[in-house]
């Protein structure tokens, strides 16, 4: 009896939560008159990928389509990840594998910094962006966005790099390896799933952020996808098709990461490499 | 002997007249030269800038390139604000907002994290796969939907409220058909829904975290407990919530932090920035900005004000983590 009840609330629990998701996709196979039906269907029973084929050829202005917000936004994402992954990974190699002045005082501002409201900043990095001569440009995001990304990826990776037994590096000393060496050949490859992960957080970061791309880029070529979609669907509230239809393209592959990357986390990293 | 560790108490059980002579080992500072030069150029200067800007009248764009002057007003931008009776309707909202959010994700948050502790092990997979993919979801498309859920014609909520028998829905409501009707018209419905999303995505990270904490926690404790008879409320507030309370610490702060922040949500529920009515202080200071005619100094006084009220709470949390990693 107890069991029952559990799991019932289990069952409104995962209903609550997974319900809008199931939602987009099942709205986005619908047929319009389905969709807009006095009477709302609770499965696709005329599945289609029409509102998928309409934002995926049709242009939403001129000679600029669906596919290219994608590119664009893409492109900021992998740059920001590219370059938060590299910077963060040097960072947390010092925190991690040495003691030194300042060593805390870095960290203790890693943590204080992670809480600066980022809303806060959009107008003096405006100016920032507008006195670069970066305005509507790409790279301005990428710039802003790698120093959101950063110093969440730093306090991360930290983790993972000291995680790593000190054994491994020590025994390759002795064996008379330099540090770079040491660096790349043992250090590296094992931090390498962390940094998976790492790269995984500055990505959604990077590819949810709406509100600098919407205020940094002014053409519309240039749009990245969160920007694209609030102005071509956000104000016709009509089209839910193809609105649930863009959605859904843009939501399912930072499921897929997220999913990954939860399951990264749990798992162990390094056990019995020491003994190996 | 190089190696890329040097622990202090190996170093300092070894130390030599000759080992405390050695240079400072400069490799460390270079490693973290250039997350230095990100996060004081990304980060650090723009806080600096937004309370320089605070100070001027900037009310065109060609200021902010460098054409022309700043004229320098004092604390004119925050007299202004804090004069003007909307500014305290709005921090009102942003405060009461905050703190219905906090509390309902903290209580859904912690019943959904004590729930996946009790269930069988597959029933626990599949609830928590389900409670990932709305963490998961973007805040900008987890808003589109809810939108679309409410949608005034063929939504979802429109539907179910047409479905309630007309003398019920007359009864309760005064009015049978809900076709048309404006779910974001009043402050206090866009509010509540704007509340709904914001718990939805939420609460997944705080049950995840009380799980974590409850899995650390030896259950002979809880059986003791229930053996002697205490019934579940006494078990959490005598037994889980002592031992979890530094979880439940940072996660009140986190939350506090996240919600009093709200932007991405109400942006795309309110379809922008012209209903003045359902403004917070984070998309107050941005429309005061960018909305025609730019005030970016008043928008800045803004943006410093919401800042230092995060930044005490912030102070709340870097003292818990201190606290809990001894090892930093």
């Amino acid at each position: 009896m107890k069991r029952v009840a559990l799991n019932g609330a289990g069952l409104l629990v995962a209903l609550f939560a997974a319900f809008p998701v199931y939602w987009m996709i099942a709205t986005s196979l619908k047929p319009s008159r389905d969709i807009f039906s006095a009477t709302p269907q609770p499965v696709p029973t005329h599945p289609t990928l029409e509102h998928y084929r309409e934002i995926l050829t049709g242009n939403l202005i001129p000679g600029v389509t669906f596919a290219d917000f994608f590119l664009n936004s893409a492109l900021v994402a992998v740059a920001t990840v590219v370059l938060s992954g590299l910077v963060a990974l040097l960072a947390a190699t010092a925190v991690a594998r040495f003691r030194f002045r300042l060593r805390t005082s870095f960290l203790i501002m890693l943590l204080v910094v992670q809480m600066i409201p980022l809303e806060a900043l959009v107008i003096p990095l405006f100016l920032m962006i507008q006195r670069l001569g970066l305005y509507n440009t790409l790279p301005s995001l990428i710039l802003t966005y790698l120093g959101f990304s950063l110093p969440f990826a730093v306090w991360m990776l930290r983790g993972f790099v000291a995680a790593v037994p000190k054994e491994l590096e020590e025994a390759a000393a002795i064996d008379g390896a330099s540090r770079a060496q040491t660096f790349r050949r043992i250090l590296f490859p094992l931090v390498a799933p962390g940094l998976v992960a790492t790269s995984i957080f500055s990505f959604i970061t990077a590819w949810n952020e709406l509100i600098f791309a919407l205020t940094f880029i002014n053409d519309q070529d240039r749009y990245t996808l969160p920007v694209a979609m609030t102005f071509f669907f956000g104000r016709d509230d009509t089209a839910w098709g193809p609105v649930m239809a863009a959605s859904t393209l843009f939501t399912l592959p930072v499921i897929v990461f997220f999913l990954l990357v939860q399951r990264r986390m749990v798992s162990g990293l390094v056990a019995g490499a020491v003994k190996g | 002997m190089t190696t890329l560790t040097d622990a202090p108490e190996t170093s300092a059980a070894r130390e030599t007249p000759a080992r405390r002579r050695r240079p400072v080992d400069r490799l460390p500072y270079l490693l973290l030269l250039p997350c230095l030069v990100v996060i004081g150029g990304l980060l650090l200067w723009p806080l600096g800038q937004v309370v320089a800007m605070s100070f001027h009248r900037l009310n065109n764009v060609r200021q902010l390139r460098g054409d022309r002057e700043w004229p320098w007003i004092g604390l004119e931008n925050y007299t202004q604000i804090l004069g003007d009776p909307f500014f305290l309707t709005v921090l009102r909202n942003t405060v009461l907002f905050a703190a219905a959010n906090v509390v309902l994700t903290m209580i859904l948050g912690t019943l959904v994290g004590l729930l996946l502790n009790r269930l069988g092990r597959r029933m626990a997979t599949f609830v928590a796969s389900c409670v990932m993919l709305a963490w998961a979801t973007p805040a900008l498309t987890g808003t589109i939907v809810w939108k679309w859920i409410f949608d005034d014609t063929s939504g979802l909520v429109t539907w179910l409220f047409n479905a309630l028998p007309d003398g019920l829905s007359q009864a309760l409501f005064g009015r049978s058909d809900w076709t048309g009707y404006g779910w974001f018209n009043s402050p206090l419905l866009f509010f509540s829904i704007l509340t709904l999303v914001v718990v939805w995505h939420s609460f997944p990270f705080i049950a995840v975290s009380v799980l974590a904490g409850l899995k650390s926690v030896p259950s002979e404790l809880h059986e003791a407990a229930r053996v002697d008879g205490a019934n579940p409320w006494r078990v959490f507030w005598r037994i889980t919530f002592p031992l979890l309370r530094p979880v439940f610490g940072i996660l009140i702060v986190l939350s506090t932090i996240w919600d009093f922040k709200v932007f991405t949500q109400q942006f795309v529920l309110a379809g922008g920035t012209q209903d003045r009515s359902t403004f917070m202080l984070s998309i107050y200071s941005y429309a005061e900005a960018f909305s025609p005619p730019p005030k970016y100094g008043l928008g800045a006084a803004i943006a410093v004000i919401l800042t230092v009220i995060l930044l005490v709470v912030t102070g709340l949390y870097v003292r818990m983590v201190l606290k809990q990693e001894d090892e930093l």
